[in-house]
């Protein structure tokens, strides 16, 4: 407990840099990276996070040092020449991109690896460090990193805003982007760009590998939550700050835990939330589903009653008269009944049912519905009367009251269904 | 219905929410030319390969020669859309028509003498056997085309499936197909094939089942091809029929109910 | 004991691996699926990992099924984010790995801080130049080669005996599909039954190569044969041949200039690739001035 407070109130002012450049980081990433994701490039970002290494170990080699801007100008370069190396393959050879892009990847970074060898036996004083770009360590995170991962988001921002309307359109619309006489290649030059120096500068808070989760995960997320663009970046923002700060704190509490594999952790633990929860996710269909059982089966024993009311005639009837129309099984009907009571569509006299008023005008509109679907269908797509009760048996619990409305004026507001009874 | 080679009962299909094939309905006999004519995507492929269940659909059922496909699928032969492959795969001419000789029983087995003998004449039968050893990137549209053909004819079945096979294809390929095709009905085989040309329907093919995410018509060729049945097959949209798609996916509706019996 | 039997073994041990990785990597190559083989090498990590824990050592059993569970976990999380959660394939592969390899990390770390010798940079690039250190010795004289290759000689078997009794079955699932499902072949069966192998294997080769350096192992070779060849068995041989090319030039540059054995080897895969990728650029667009000519 002393600890979540030491955390929150950064006692440790280290704490403070550590989680602002995080932040940064995550956010710049979750922003470009929800472009890439629409543009179904998420995994160019995987390549190009493994293609920065041998960028950064020849600035190292060249400059003997590990200054901070000259890492990530090597990083920034290798990077480019990766994307560049991706579109070359699969635009001037047979080999498709999910190819490409995995030969650019090992490729690069085997290289990287010869060179990171190179500098190990070359017993530089300064070659500590240099490894962090694989693992990332974001504890390292100084006041100069600080600076640049803020710089690198404002870049990303204001670069982003400029473009905004671009970028979303060669998102959603490529043919219409060209057909208007935009230069896709260019705007997708600058979205490359971006995400390139994105990765260069974010590469040593998470490392080779997950930095192409902060890229990919945040959008995927949010993805189940909404199609708008703002929104998406809206909630990949929080998402990013949720998980930044949990990861943060986790390895702020156990000094050995990685930061950067716990960020994209709590990442992912968001996106299976989502996978779930949310409004598209698989819990949300589970409950549809029950849903619309349970509407169905009201809906046809309201027909039922429809039928033992007007066409027996009957005052009121029991529960195997209502069996004896159509069959349900004992457990569904008890539900159906009871569910119908309480809504006040039916209402019971020692053991016999009759239709409430309510339950009436409910279940004429669902005769009304079935009978004006088949109507349809015979009108209007061809079927032959004796297809039709079947399909309409299932679209009548479907027809909303706007549709019911349009169906009527385009039937002409008919009153004999196809099988000459009367539409109620 | 004497003879029914395909009988295809109420079949609903959707890929994912909003149905593509809505209550499909009808019989086909044996030995008959068939056409699908529709749109473009109106939902002919997904009405072939719901009939060879390659993809299941959401209701209904198809028999083919009064049994479940699994029965009889060494009496059916398929040519998948042209597009439906890559062709820069690294396979020759003759490969591709020895796959129709696999089979579920078979695919541990090395190919027989037997086997290739069929393959080479049904290479032979659409004049493709010189191009034998080419890989199949180094020919023109109409000759894939005639590949793939080649294929469904090495399978020796009793119907056959086409899916577009006059797409793209030069004159020459255009008059082997339909001799083949007439040559099939001859020997008393059934074809169900995807085309567009409605003058060659008219001319050539004796069953037609218009379609359009609907079952507009199925019958007679000439029953079927009136100016009413054409124009509401390709002319204004139902407007209402995507609505209530949109709402089935909206809530993700089960399409029919379980079974039930209504007395 | 002479050093060149050594470095003859290192090299042989470095080719079974090339070897098993250009046949499954040309189906996956041909399947459009290589960046599954890029993510399940990614995500057996926490598989090696629990393993190495329960059975203390690093060339076992154990890991082996320990890391093709997570493999094929991988394949289904993949499939069930694209198919039942509807997430674009490229997302759906980018979050489970990474998840996958987080986790890997996390595990580590936290075991690391208990002291377990499984280091991070290992996991990483592999270390071939290491594996003669478990040698294995029969009756005191003859040496049989180090561990690690008896150790991945069986998969290679394993990975060969498939490829050649299910030649048919790849073949056709691999170039159509839904022909080869109006046949009744069953594709799913042959995409689980590669995507297991492809994980056996990447686990094999990550003590030798590395999780990332096995991703250009399965996937480099082939596509450089795939550039040159127009059937499918020559493009699997040319792949280990060139596979096996790559280990020997690799091996002796990285020794006579003391690099990383592995990334040198992967490197020599590239640079062949490179030499098939231009040579390929040229003959068509010689073949195309031909075709414009006449
Ligand atoms: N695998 C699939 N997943 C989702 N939708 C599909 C798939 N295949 C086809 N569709 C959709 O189903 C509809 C019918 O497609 P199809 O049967 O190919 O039409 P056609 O062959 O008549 O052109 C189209 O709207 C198409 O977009
Ligand atoms: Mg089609």
């Amino acid at each position: 407990m002393s600890e979540l407070i030491d955390f929150i109130s950064f006692k440790d002012p280290g704490v403070l840099t550590i989680l602002i450049g995080a932040l940064a980081v995550s956010f710049a990433s979750a922003i470009i990276g929800t472009f890439t994701y629409l543009r179904k490039k998420a995994l160019v970002g995987d390549a190009v996070s493994h293609s920065v290494l041998p960028g950064i170990c020849f600035a190292f080699i060249l400059s003997g040092e590990k200054d901070p801007l000259l890492l990530i100008l090597g990083a920034f370069l290798s990077g480019w020449i990766s994307v560049f190396f991706i579109d070359f393959i699969v635009s001037r050879s047979k080999i498709k991109a999910d190819s490409a892009i995995s030969i650019t990847l090992s490729l690069f970074f085997a290289f990287g690896a010869v060179l990171l060898s190179f500098i190990q036996n070359s017993d530089n004083a300064n070659q500590s460090g240099i490894n962090h770009f694989l693992f990332g360590k974001a504890a390292a995170i100084t006041d100069a990193d600080l600076k640049l991962f803020i710089g690198v988001l404002i870049i990303v921002g204001i670069i982003t805003l400029l473009f905004f309307k671009k970028f979303t359109t060669i998102c959603f619309n490529e043919d219409y982007a060209k057909s208007i006489g935009w230069n896709v290649k260019w705007i997708d030059f600058v979205m490359s760009s971006l995400t390139v120096l994105v990765i260069a500068s974010g590469i040593q808070t998470v490392g080779v590998v997950l930095m192409a989760a902060l890229l990919i995960t945040p959008p995927g997320a949010a993805g189940f939550w909404t199609h708008s663009i703002r929104k998406l970046i809206f909630l990949g923002l929080i998402f990013a700050t949720i998980s930044t700060v949990l990861g943060t704190f986790v390895s702020y509490v156990r000094p050995n835990m990685p930061t950067g594999p716990w960020i994209i952790f709590f990442l992912s633990i968001i996106a299976i939330l989502s996978v779930l929860f949310s409004p598209k996710g698989i819990l949300r269909r589970l409950v549809l589903n029950r849903e619309n059982k349970s509407k169905i089966r009201n809906e046809n024993l309201l027909k039922t009653a429809y039928y033992l009311t007007y066409e027996r005639e009957l005052p009121d009837f029991s529960r195997s008269e209502i069996v004896s129309k159509r069959s349900y099984e004992t457990l569904e009907l008890e539900k159906g009944l009871k569910s119908l009571k309480n809504k006040g569509f039916l209402l019971e006299n020692s053991g016999r049912f009759y239709l409430s008023e309510s339950g009436k005008t409910e279940a004429k509109r669902i005769v009304r519905l079935h009978r004006l679907w088949e109507l349809y269908l015979t009108n209007k797509m061809n079927f032959k009367s004796d297809h039709i009760h079947g399909i309409a048996e299932t679209i009548e619990h479907i027809i909303t009251p706007e549709i019911e409305a349009k169906l009527l004026a385009e039937l002409d507001y008919p009153d004999k269904d196809p099988h000459d009874s009367v539409i109620p | 219905m004497e003879n029914k080679s395909i009988d295809v009962h109420n079949i609903t299909v959707s890929y994912s929410g909003a149905p593509v094939l809505w209550d499909v309905d009808f019989e086909l006999p044996t030995g008959v030319l068939a056409g699908i004519i529709g749109p473009n995507g109106s939902g002919k492929t997904t009405l072939l390969k719901t009939i060879m269940n390659i993809v299941k659909p959401v209701s209904g059922n198809v028999k083919v020669f009064d049994s479940n496909i699994d029965k009889v699928r060494n009496r059916i032969a398929y040519v998948p859309q042209r597009e439906s492959v890559d062709w820069q795969f690294p396979i020759s001419v003759m490969e591709v028509v020895l796959m129709g000789r696999y089979s579920g029983k078979n695919l541990f087995k090395r190919t027989t003498k037997a086997d290739k003998e069929i393959a080479r004449e049904a290479l032979e039968s659409v004049r493709m056997l010189e191009f034998k050893d080419r890989q199949i990137s180094e020919l023109s549209g109409g000759q894939q085309q005639r590949v793939f053909i080649a294929r469904a004819l090495a399978q020796k079945a009793d119907l056959y499936f086409m899916d577009e096979p006059f797409a793209g294809v030069d004159m020459a390929t255009e008059k082997t197909i339909l001799e083949i095709l007439l040559k099939l009905k001859d020997e008393g085989k059934t074809v169900l094939l995807v085309h567009h040309d409605l003058r060659t329907v008219r001319e050539f093919f004796d069953y037609t089942i218009l379609l359009n995410t609907r079952l507009v018509a199925a019958g007679k060729t000439a029953e079927v091809l009136t100016e009413e049945n054409l124009n509401s097959a390709y002319g204004a949209r139902l407007t209402l029929l995507e609505e209530v798609g949109k709402e089935i996916k909206k809530k993700d509706f089960p399409l029919r109910e379980k079974d039930f019996d209504d007395k | 004991m002479n050093e060149w039997i050594f470095d003859i073994w290192t090299i042989i041990t470095a080719s079974t691996v090339a070897c098993t990785s250009a046949i499954l990597g040309s189906f996956l190559v041909l399947r459009k699926k290589a960046m599954v083989g890029d993510a399940i090498s990614h995500s057996v990590l926490p598989g090696i990992v629990l393993a190495y824990i329960v059975s203390e050592s690093r060339a076992s059993w154990v890991m082996l099924i320990g890391a093709a569970v997570f493999g094929v976990l991988t394949n289904i999380i993949i499939e069930f984010l694209n198919k039942k959660a509807k997430m674009n394939a490229d997302a759906s592969i980018g979050i489970t790995f990474t998840w996958l390899f987080a986790i890997g990390v996390i595990l580590l770390a936290y075991f690391t801080e208990g002291g377990i010798d499984l280091d991070q940079e290992c996991v990483l690039f592999g270390e071939i130049s290491m594996i003669n250190l478990d040698k294995v010795l029969v009756d005191g004289n003859l040496y049989l080669g180090p561990y690690a290759f008896w150790f991945i000689f069986p998969v290679f078997i394993i990975v060969l005996a498939f490829v050649v009794f299910g030649f048919k079955g790849l073949k056709i699932t691999s170039f159509n599909e839904d022909y080869a499902a109006s046949l009744g072949i069953r594709n799913g069966f042959w995409n689980y039954a590669l995507m297991s192998l492809v994980s056996l294997s990447t686990v094999m080769s990550f003590e030798s190569v590395g999780a990332i350096l096995v991703v250009g192992f399965l996937v480099i070779p082939p596509a450089s044969a795939y550039l040159l060849t127009k059937r499918l068995i020559p493009m699997i041989v040319l792949g280990c041949v060139f596979g096996i090319l790559s280990s020997i030039i690799g091996f002796y540059f990285a020794k006579s200039f003391n690099l990383s054995i592995s990334g040198c080897i992967v490197c020599a895969t590239g640079i062949i690739f490179l030499v098939n990728l231009i040579y390929s650029i040229i003959r068509d667009r010689s073949r195309k001035n031909i075709s414009i000519a006449q």
